[in-house]
C-alpha cells in the first residue's frame, strides 16, 4: 500500500517496565468512574454518549479486520445485531433472576456482563461460519458474503417468533450506562493497541500489505484472517448487546445496511489501521449529524431541513468515500496513530519500527 | 407436477434476467479484476432512464414496437454513457493502486446512487417506488390445461430478448476483433498493452457493454415486477452478482449457468418453502458454494501470481 511505516509503539520509557502491564487498567478504571459519577447530565445527553461509544467500539473493532487486514467487511451491523438479539434475549428471560447473594444493582450488573458475554460470542461464532468461507478466497468475496449475511440475519430475525419478528424485542431491562459503555470502549481500544504491537499483529501487517509475501514467509493467512475477523466480531457483538441495553426497543430496522455503510465510513475516514483514527471519526460522524440538526433547527429557516439531515448523509457518505480514495486513500490518519500527527513541540511517543 | 412446470418456467424468466446482469459482473472482473458494486446502482440508473422515456413518448407509443425499442435503446445507450463516465472518472485514476481502493470506490458510489436516488431534490425520484408503465401489454401467451400452466407474453419476450443479447454478446467476445482484445487484456492487462492494444478503450468498452446490458435486464425486471425503485438495484445487483460466483466470475457462460440455477432455486424456495426467505436464499447459496466450491461450477481458483 504506501511505504512500510507503519507505527509500532514502543512502550513509554517513563514507565518502569512492571507497571507497564496493568497501568492503562490502574488509569482508566478510576477515570471511568469518576466519568460514571460525574455524570448527572440529561438523559439525551446520557444516551448520545453512549451511541458515541457504540460507535467508537463497532469503528476501533472494524478497524482490526478492514485496517489491520487488509480486508473488507461492509456486514459489521450483521454481527452488532446477532450480539444486540441474542443479549438483549437473555435478559429478557434473566429478568426475574435475582443473584441472592448480591445487591440487587450489582446482581443486575452481573447478568448484564452474562448476556454481553453470550451476545459477543454468538457473533463471535456467526464470524466463524461466516469468515471462513470467505477469507480462504481474495478479499474482495468478504464484502459481498458480509453484506449477504447481513440480509440473512434481518430475514432470519423478521421471521422467528422469538425475537418478535419486524416488530422486534421490547422490554429489555436497561441496564446499560455510559459509564459501563466507555468500559468497553476502553477495552476494545487497549486490544485493538495491544494487537498491533503484538506479533500476531505483526502478522497481520504482513497480510495487508502483501499476502503473497506473507505466505511465502511462513504466515498462515487464513487463519490469522478468520481469527481477526472472530475477534471483530466479538466485539461488534459487545457493541450490539450495550445498544440493545440502553434503547427501548431494538427491531431489524436498527441494523441495516445504512448502519454497517456508517461504520465502514467512520474506519475509512480516520485511516485505515489507525485506531484513534477510527475512535476520533466515530466521535466526529455520530456528532456531526446531531450538530447539523440542532443548528438547522436552531437557525428554524427551514424546519424541514432539520429533520431530513439523516437522508441526505447517506448519499454524501458515499460520495464521501469515492473523494477519499480518489484524493487521499489512506484515509485522515493512515496507518498513523494520532500521536504520531501532533505538532513537534507536544510531546511526541518515541517511533520505533520492527 | 403442472406446479412444477409452472415454477420452473417462472424460474428460467428470471434466470435469464439475472444472467444478463451478471454477464456484466462477470466482464468487468474479467478485465479488471474488480467486483463492480455498483453495477446494479448503474442498472438501476438505466431503468430510470427507460422510466422516464416511457412517460416522454406517451401513452399510444408505449405499447407499440417503436416506442418499446425506443424505451430500449434510451436506456441502454444512456446507461452506456453513465458507466462509460464513472469508468473514466473513479475508476481509471486508480488502475495502479491497491485493488482495495477500487473496491471502496464502487462500494461509496453505490451507495450514493442508491441512496441519492431516494432524495426528492431536482430530478431525483424519491424513495417510494413507483409503476413502471405497462410498456408491454401483459397477455396469456400459452395456457396448459385449466390454467394450470400460464406462460405470460413478456416472459417470452424478455426470454427472446434476453437470450438474443446473450448470442450477440457470445459473438462480440469470441467471434470480432474487440472480442479478442478484451479477452487479451482480461488475461494480461500489461502484456496485452506491449502488443499494441488499448488497454484504456477496451476497459472502457467494456464498461459501457455492461452496462448497457445491465440496463435492458433492469427494463425487463421492471416489467416483471411492474415497479421501480431506488434500492432495486442492489438487491438485483447482489443477486446477479451471486450467480456470477456460482459459475465462477470471469466465466461467460458460466454466469449464465450460474443465473439459471440461481432463478430455479429462488423460485422453488418461494414456491416450496417459504417466500418470506427469498432474500436470504440467494446469499447462504452463495456461503454454501464458497464453501464448497470457491472457484464457482466452471471457475477453478487460480493461486495470485507476483
Amino acid at each position: 500500500m504506501e511505504s512500510p511505516a507503519l507505527s509500532i509503539p514502543e512502550a513509554p520509557s517513563l514507565v518502569p517496565p512492571a507497571l507497564r502491564g496493568i497501568l492503562p487498567l490502574v488509569i482508566a478504571i478510576p477515570t471511568l468512574a469518576l466519568f460514571h459519577w460525574s455524570l448527572t447530565g440529561s438523559d439525551f445527553a446520557t444516551y448520545l454518549l453512549s451511541v458515541v461509544g457504540v460507535n467508537i467500539i463497532l469503528a476501533v473493532s472494524l478497524n482490526i479486520v478492514n485496517g489491520m487486514t487488509g480486508q473488507f467487511s461492509i456486514g459489521h451491523a450483521g454481527f452488532m445485531a446477532v450480539g444486540a438479539y441474542i443479549a438483549g434475549y437473555t435478559s429478557l428471560q434473566l429478568k426475574e433472576v435475582a443473584l441472592s447473594f448480591l445487591p440487587v444493582a450489582a446482581s443486575d450488573q452481573v447478568l448484564f456482563l452474562l448476556a454481553l458475554l453470550a451476545g459477543g460470542a454468538a457473533a463471535a461464532a456467526c464470524g466463524f461460519l461466516v469468515g471462513l468461507p470467505s477469507l480462504r478466497l481474495r478479499g474482495d468475496y468478504l464484502a459481498i458474503v458480509t453484506l449477504g449475511f447481513g440480509e440473512i440475519i434481518r430475514v432470519f430475525v423478521q421471521n422467528t417468533d422469538a425475537f418478535g419478528r419486524a416488530l422486534g424485542l421490547s422490554g429489555i431491562p436497561q441496564y446499560s450506562s455510559p459509564g459501563m459503555v466507555f468500559f468497553w470502549v476502553f477495552l476494545v481500544v487497549l486490544a485493538a493497541r495491544r494487537l498491533a504491537g503484538s506479533s500476531h499483529g505483526r502478522s497481520l501487517w504482513a497480510i495487508r500489505e502483501d499476502e503473497v509475501a506473507a505466505e511465502a514467509m511462513g504466515v498462515d493467512t487464513t487463519g490469522y484472517k478468520v481469527r481477526a475477523f472472530v475477534f471483530s466480531s466479538f466485539f461488534a457483538g459487545i457493541a450490539g448487546g450495550l445498544f440493545a441495553h440502553f434503547v427501548p426497543i431494538i427491531n431489524p430496522g436498527s441494523f441495516t445496511f445504512v448502519r454497517s455503510m456508517e461504520i465502514v465510513v467512520m474506519v475509512v475516514l480516520g485511516g485505515l489501521g489507525s485506531t484513534t483514527g477510527a475512535f476520533v471519526a466515530a466521535i466526529f460522524l455520530t456528532l456531526l449529524p446531531e450538530g447539523m440538526r440542532s443548528l438547522f433547527g436552531a437557525l428554524g429557516t427551514e424546519g424541514s431541513l432539520a429533520q431530513r439531515v439523516d437522508q441526505i448523509r447517506m448519499p454524501i457518505y458515499g460520495l464521501l468515500l469515492v473523494v477519499l480514495m480518489l484524493s487521499r486513500p489512506q484515509g485522515l490518519f493512515g496507518t498513523k496513530e494520532i500521536w504520531d500527527v501532533l505538532p513537534r513541540w507536544l510531546p511526541r511517543k518515541r517511533r520505533g519500527l520492527a | 407436477m403442472a406446479q412444477l412446470l409452472q415454477h420452473l418456467i417462472n424460474g428460467l424468466a428470471a434466470g435469464t434476467i439475472y444472467a444478463l446482469v451478471a454477464l456484466g459482473y462477470t466482464m468487468v472482473y474479467g478485465v479488471l479484476k474488480l467486483i463492480n458494486f455498483a453495477h446494479g446502482d448503474v442498472m438501476m440508473v438505466g431503468v430510470y432512464m427507460g422510466y422516464a422515456t416511457a412517460f416522454a413518448i406517451g401513452r399510444e407509443a408505449r405499447g407499440s414496437f417503436l416506442g418499446i425499442a425506443a424505451v430500449f435503446a434510451v436506456a441502454m445507450l444512456g446507461c452506456a454513457l453513465f458507466g462509460f463516465l464513472i469508468e473514466r472518472f473513479a475508476y481509471r485514476p486508480l488502475r495502479e493502486k491497491p485493488r482495495l481502493t477500487a473496491l471502496i470506490t464502487a462500494i461509496g458510489i453505490s451507495f450514493a446512487l442508491s441512496y441519492g436516488f431516494q432524495l426528492d431534490i431536482g430530478f431525483l425520484p424519491g424513495a417510494s417506488p413507483r409503476a413502471f408503465p405497462e410498456i408491454i401489454e401483459p397477455k396469456e401467451w400459452l395456457i396448459i390445461g385449466d390454467r394450470d400452466v400460464v406462460v405470460w407474453n413478456w416472459q417470452v419476450i424478455s426470454f427472446l430478448i434476453a437470450v438474443g443479447l446473450m448470442v450477440a454478446l457470445q459473438y462480440l467476445v469470441f467471434g470480432t476483433r474487440f472480442g479478442r482484445a478484451m479477452r487479451a487484456v482480461s488475461w494480461d492487462h500489461r502484456v496485452a498493452a506491449l502488443m499494441g492494444i488499448p488497454t484504456d478503450r477496451v476497459i472502457a468498452l467494456t464498461f459501457m457493454l455492461s452496462s448497457g446490458l445491465a440496463a435492458g435486464a433492469g427494463l425487463l425486471y421492471a416489467i416483471k415486477d411492474t415497479s421501480v425503485s431506488p434500492l432495486m438495484g442492489l438487491y438485483v445487483g447482489l443477486k446477479a452478482f451471486v450467480a456470477a460466483v456460482i459459475g465462477g466470475i470471469g466465466h461467460v457462460p458460466g454466469a449464465v449457468v450460474g443465473a439459471l440455477v440461481l432463478g430455479l432455486v429462488e423460485e422453488f424456495v418461494v414456491g416450496y418453502a417459504a417466500s418470506t426467505w427469498r432474500d436470504a436464499v440467494a446469499f447462504g447459496f452463495l456461503i454454501l458454494v464458497l464453501l464448497v466450491k470457491p472457484g464457482g461450477l466452471f471457475g477453478r481458483v487460480a493461486a495470485e501470481k507476483v
